[in-house]
């Protein structure tokens, strides 16, 4: 159990107020006063902030805000939609491999070392380039992608269980191997998981917005915080308005503030090492 | 003198090694190959004849069943031959040979960089834990971890391309035609690919120092009176450094693709550069030798870090 005396800290919750602010504003952004993100309006091009646009407008006229917001979307659908994939298939293979052992384990263990020896970024780029780039594929390949280092990271951790006293007295008590690793290391491993899928996260937010400046994010004029980032660094729009880059890129540096910080202070809040013995 | 142990360790690696390479080379053919798209639609247009087509690619040799067609090119590749590109008839080697040297040059720069940085401050920091100048560092490098590359990019060109025209904003000069125009244009995009070394670095050899430091033979140094930087520089500094190198080993690999995005952005015509150039023409042979050699010098460079860390440290040669 947590320790009393460990905290969380205040930034801890601002930082997940800042998600919980996000994700907000990514399922409500329909909802929201805002304008159309893709609406182009030439009497108000690179317009300052104002009343009508918080964060001023871009080089055809959108609203910054809207774009961002809705532009959010991108970003969290790829990150926690890949992670969620990677989860689900990586991180059960994990749990059984990392219980089980034997052949299993290392069939896929040295399967994962083959597919983590090949460098990540080259296979998505070259599989976006070929199959396509919209937001459901991006969320698969990405996802599919984060398979392997999820599977390793939940074995490792599964393994560091599987052997304890209360793993043996529940398969000596009889208990089922399903239940074993349902009821008994699920909720040991789900901690480390929840962090480390919250860095992956942010991982894939940055991936998002690399693609987009190679050309393979989502199709223009969706807006995407890669993709925003990236028309306000073309075009000459870093001489006449950087501020088309700079909010969003101020945007996507507090979410992933966020989810590393929220992620690092889990990690050492359920690490019972570094517990205050 | 290498111990049985290192020598069997050796060979084992090497062996996994060769398997791992094999697998790569497979995984960049088929990475290709089976994915969607018509490298004769590129060559000839879209609106040939079926039959034009069909010879194109009989011509080209991807009518011939997929194994065979693996097997010929790796039977060439083996032979050194990496085959020539579709549209420009340029030899794949000699493109690899002419971008190679940008990524290598930026990642260098990139790494000298990240620790001519990041090991001062660690060291500084160390001397007094939880102290300003401590704490003031950590938040730096924490911080400095969610800037991703792209970003601080656009911010450098911002400041030093845009706004006081310290640095060209694209383009490179080539280390041998003029040194000095090469680094000023090597020197924006290192700064990005190599930042967030810097916060992985500091906090390494931060934490590392800090252990060190309350080891029995530093005390014992104190107490002989030894002024502290000596301390650190000749005691602690060595045997705190191993995590920071094997870091910046596995580092390496990444940063090759990492650079990916700062060549695309800088326009510097490395091999990122080029497979991304390589991909939407669709020239298969461009993109699958870049692709394996990419592929195994990351796997090489982790292999031979990996080793070097046996060889350096007595700890894990023994064990």
């Amino acid at each position: 159990m947590p320790d009393s005396q460990k905290r969380l800290g205040p930034l801890f919750w601002i930082c997940l107020g800042f998600i919980g602010l996000v994700v907000f504003g990514a399922i409500f952004a329909n909802v929201l006063p805002l304008p159309n993100p893709d609406a182009q309006n030439y009497a108000a091009v690179n317009a300052g902030p104002s009343l009508h646009h918080l964060l001023g407008t871009d080089d055809l006229g959108r609203d910054l805000l809207s774009r961002i917001v809705f532009g959010s979307r991108v970003s969290l659908v790829v990150g926690f939609g890949g992670i969620a994939i990677g989860l689900a298939i990586g991180g059960t293979l994990g749990l059984v491999a990392g219980y089980r052992s034997g052949a299993l384990d290392t069939v896929l263990n040295a399967g994962s070392f083959v597919i983590l020896a090949f460098p990540p970024l080259l296979a998505i780029i070259v599989i976006v380039a070929f199959w396509g780039r919209s937001l459901p594929k991006l969320t698969l390949i990405i996802g599919i992608a984060s398979i392997p280092s999820m599977f390793r990271v939940i074995r490792a951790t599964t393994m560091s269980y599987a052997n304890r006293d209360f793993v043996v007295a529940a398969r000596a008590l009889g208990a089922s191997n399903r239940r074993i690793i349902f009821r008994e290391l699920l909720p040991n491993v789900a901690p480390a998981a929840i962090s480390f899928a919250l860095i992956g996260v942010a991982i894939i937010v940055v991936l998002e917005g690399s693609l987009a400046f190679l050309g393979l994010s989502v199709a223009l004029p969706t807006p995407s915080w890669g993709n925003i980032i990236y028309e306000g660094a073309s075009n000459n729009n870093l001489q006449t308005n950087p501020f088309i880059a700079l909010w969003p890129a101020l945007a996507m540096f507090l979410l992933l503030t966020s989810l590393n910080l929220v992620g690092d202070r889990l990690r050492s809040y359920f690490d019972v090492r570094e517990g205050g013995l | 003198m290498l111990g049985e142990p290192v020598l069997k360790y050796l060979i084992t690696r090497l062996v996994q090694l060769v398997a791992v390479v094999f697998v790569i080379s497979v995984l960049a053919f088929l990475l290709v190959h089976l994915l969607p798209g018509d490298p004769s639609v590129t060559i000839l247009g879209p609106f040939d004849t079926a039959a034009a087509r069909a010879e194109v690619l009989r011509q080209l040799g991807l009518d011939k069943p997929l194994p065979l067609q693996y097997l010929t090119w790796l039977g060439n590749v083996l032979h050194g031959n990496l085959g020539e590109s579709f549209l420009t008839k340029e030899s794949v080697s000699h493109a690899i040979a002419q971008a190679f040297p940008i990524d290598l040059e930026l990642v260098v720069l990139s790494q000298i960089i990240a620790f001519a940085v990041a090991i001062p401050l660690a060291m500084v920091a160390a001397r007094r834990p939880n102290k300003a100048f401590d704490r003031l560092s950590s938040t730096f490098t924490f911080g400095l971890l969610s800037v991703p590359a792209f970003i601080l990019a656009v911010l450098l060109v911002l400041v030093f391309a845009v706004s006081i025209h310290a640095f060209p904003a694209t383009g490179w000069t080539n280390l041998t035609s003029n040194l000095g125009q090469n680094l000023r244009s090597a020197i924006l995009p290192s700064i990005a690919l190599g930042a967030g070394s810097v916060a992985v670095y500091f906090r390494l050899l931060r934490s590392d120092l800090i252990s060190t430091l309350q080891e029995d033979y530093i005390t014992m140094a104190r107490a002989k009176g030894l002024p502290t930087r000596y301390i650190l520089f000749r005691h602690a500094l060595r045997p705190s450094s191993f995590s920071l190198l094997a870091s910046a080993g596995i580092n390496i690999g990444s940063l090759l693709t990492g650079a990916f995005v700062v060549e695309y952005l800088f326009q510097l015509p490395g091999i990122g550069y080029q497979i991304v150039e390589s991909i939407s023409s669709r020239d298969y042979l461009m993109v699958q030798g870049m692709a394996l050699v990419v592929a195994v010098a990351f796997v090489v460079v982790n292999f031979a870090v990996d080793f070097l860390l046996v060889l350096l440290d007595p700890r894990i040669r023994r064990a």
